[in-house]
């Protein structure tokens, strides 16, 4: 059963004061997510990342289209017990310690008073955060709140988590442990649904992306597919700085990198390639297929919907 | 009955206490021990009028003015710092958080007033030296005047529900002047004709009565007060209230939160 299925919403504002016009910030979108899946919703600044999710936590109306979650009505507050959610850049009730506001939330979400305590402290401990009882939330600094922001999603045990650009705010670090977090969830059973413009989170996490930009979905497609594209380019590595002159010959593009030198030569001449090293007597320290990497699958589909739209207009 | 709404009304409680909204009790001391302490002096036979009047009106206007300055800010507040989106991705339903909020608003000041309260017999035994059996109706003031923070709360959360916190703050306060001098606007419209007459008493009916809540003066002055109309008072405010915050869920259930 899918986790998440997203079944054409779509959302136009109407935007200006007197005369109103409307604007789309999402097109009609169809997605959907399995159980269990980690799955990245990828887009630049501005591309409909946080709408999608707004529009599945009921924050704002779709003007067309439902969804489904859990196999239940996205709008049926019950299912909500069993989502969480880390909006962008989250704030809280900062005249609360960062217990008092998960025991609230806990209340709300329905977490038994017995548990709650125990839950509190465990999700707490999950995020980094022991050593704030009797802290303000007002007190907190960006990455401390950012993880407070995790807790209250994962606090009862959701089945579905949404997190909306999980790792802003966080040193690299922190972002390390919020990685390692969400491949927890995943071992956990959970679906994490989460939005990025971080490609590198994306491509370490992710089992699928999807790719939106203008509001429009460009492409879908597990990480493991879109990465392993081998586009008959290998990559050769060698230690020191020489650059054989049969290599150039080769047609390969090579980039001196401290005491490495990086070359990429078409596939068929690998062997070529591995002549030439042995004869300048050059130690050879890699050679391996070239693989399209999610930025590029990234950026390709950002300039190919650039171009269509050129080519229409 | 949704226990969520009075985990909501709780927390909008804790909320006010900890931004010191209480404080104002400190205002109202010292105003109403000052008060005390000079009428004392002056004794001329009206220290119960003065400290009754004087008490029973700044128990109204400090409650108006926290419900009006809380009130607005309720939602839009919520909306503006986005506090709203990790409470309504929960079990929450929108009217929930609405009546919530108001439940919470009202608790603050039925606190606030009982304090007052005790301010306001505390002054009069110093000034009279004992209670006596017209005093009971200030009990009956106190009543009313929580029954107008009731509306205040409702209409306050109402404009928090559409409108920026300094609108929603000139709608509140504006209604609160003209509800005072409702009783006078249902006059006006007797007096006058067509479709004057039409608009003046649509509005008189539509502004929140106050004036039939305000029994400020007859309670300083020991004249009693009926049964039928703390039997209407209590209707009509617990009709208006109802009416108020059904507006608001209405608005908000609509509302985009962009």
């Amino acid at each position: 059963m899918a986790a998440i299925e997203i079944l054409g919403l779509e959302k136009t504002y109407m935007v200006g004061f007197w005369q109103k016009r409307p604007k789309r910030a999402l097109q009609p979108l169809h997605l959907a997510v399995e159980e269990g899946e980690i799955f990245g919703f990828l887009g630049p600044n501005g591309a409909g990342k946080t709408t999608t999710l707004k529009l599945l936590m009921g924050l704002v109306f779709p003007t067309a289209g439902t969804a489904r979650i859990l196999g239940h009505e996205w709008t049926d507050p019950a299912i909500k017990a069993q989502i969480g959610f880390l909006p962008e850049q989250p704030y809280f009730y900062d005249y609360l310690t960062a217990h008092e506001l998960l025991d609230y939330y806990g209340q709300l979400s329905g977490v038994p008073g017995k548990e709650r305590k125990h839950k509190v402290e465990e999700v707490l401990q999950r995020v980094g955060l022991t050593d704030v009882k009797g802290v303000q939330l007002r007190k907190f600094s960006k990455g401390m709140l950012q993880r407070v922001g995790i807790a209250q999603a994962i606090l009862h045990n959701p089945r579905v988590v949404f997190f909306d650009e999980p790792m802003s705010g966080l040193d690299p670090l922190g972002r390390r442990e919020v990685r390692d977090l969400i491949e927890q969830l995943k071992h956990e059973g959970k679906t994490v649904f989460f939005s990025t413009h971080i490609l590198p989170d994306a491509e370490a996490l992710c089992d699928r992306v999807a790719i939106i930009h203008k509001g429009e979905l460009r492409g879908v497609g597990a990480v493991a597919d879109l990465t392993s594209t081998v586009q008959g380019k290998v990559e050769v590595i060698w230690h020191g700085t020489q650059i054989p002159a049969s290599m150039k010959a080769l047609g390969a593009e090579c980039h001196v990198t401290g005491e490495t030198v990086r070359a990429i030569v078409p596939e068929k001449q690998q062997d070529a390639a591995i002549d030439a090293l042995r004869r300048e007597r050059l130690r050879l320290i890699a050679i391996t297929p070239l693989r399209t990497s999610l930025e590029a699958y990234f950026v390709e589909k950002l300039q190919h919907s650039q171009t269509t739209a050129g080519t229409r207009s | 009955m949704s226990p969520r709404m009075f985990y909501i009304a709780f927390n909008t409680f804790r909320e006010a206490v900890r931004d010191r909204v209480l404080y104002n009790l400190i205002a109202f001391a010292v105003l109403l021990s000052g008060a005390a302490i000079f009428v004392g002096q002056i004794s001329i036979q009206i220290e119960r009028l003065v400290v009754v009047n004087l008490g029973l009106t700044a128990v109204s206007l400090f409650g108006i003015v926290i419900a009006i300055f809380i009130g607005i800010g309720l939602v839009s507040k919520e909306i503006e710092k986005r506090t709203l989106y990790t409470m309504l991705s929960r079990p929450v339903r929108r009217w929930e958080f609405i009546v919530g909020k108001f439940l919470g608003l009202a608790g603050t000041l039925m606190v606030n007033t009982f304090f007052m309260a005790i301010g306001v017999f505390g002054a009069l035994l110093y000034v009279a030296h004992k209670f006596t059996a017209p005093d009971a109706l200030i009990l009956v003031a106190l009543y009313f005047i929580i029954l107008e923070f009731l509306i205040i709360c409702a209409l306050a959360l109402l404009f928090s529900s559409f409108s920026s916190p300094l609108l929603s703050a000139v709608f509140a306060f504006s209604l609160f002047v003209i509800g005072s001098f409702a009783d006078d606007l249902r006059g006006f419209a007797a007096l006058t004709h067509g479709l004057t007459r039409w608009l003046a008493t649509g509005a008189a009916y539509l502004v929140p009565n106050f004036s039939a809540l305000n029994v400020i003066s007859a309670v300083a002055h020991a004249q009693p007060i009926g049964l039928q109309l703390i039997l209407q008072n209590t209707l009509y405010a617990l009709f208006y209230t109802a009416m108020t915050l059904s507006a608001a869920v209405l608005i908000f259930e609509r509302r985009n939160l962009k």
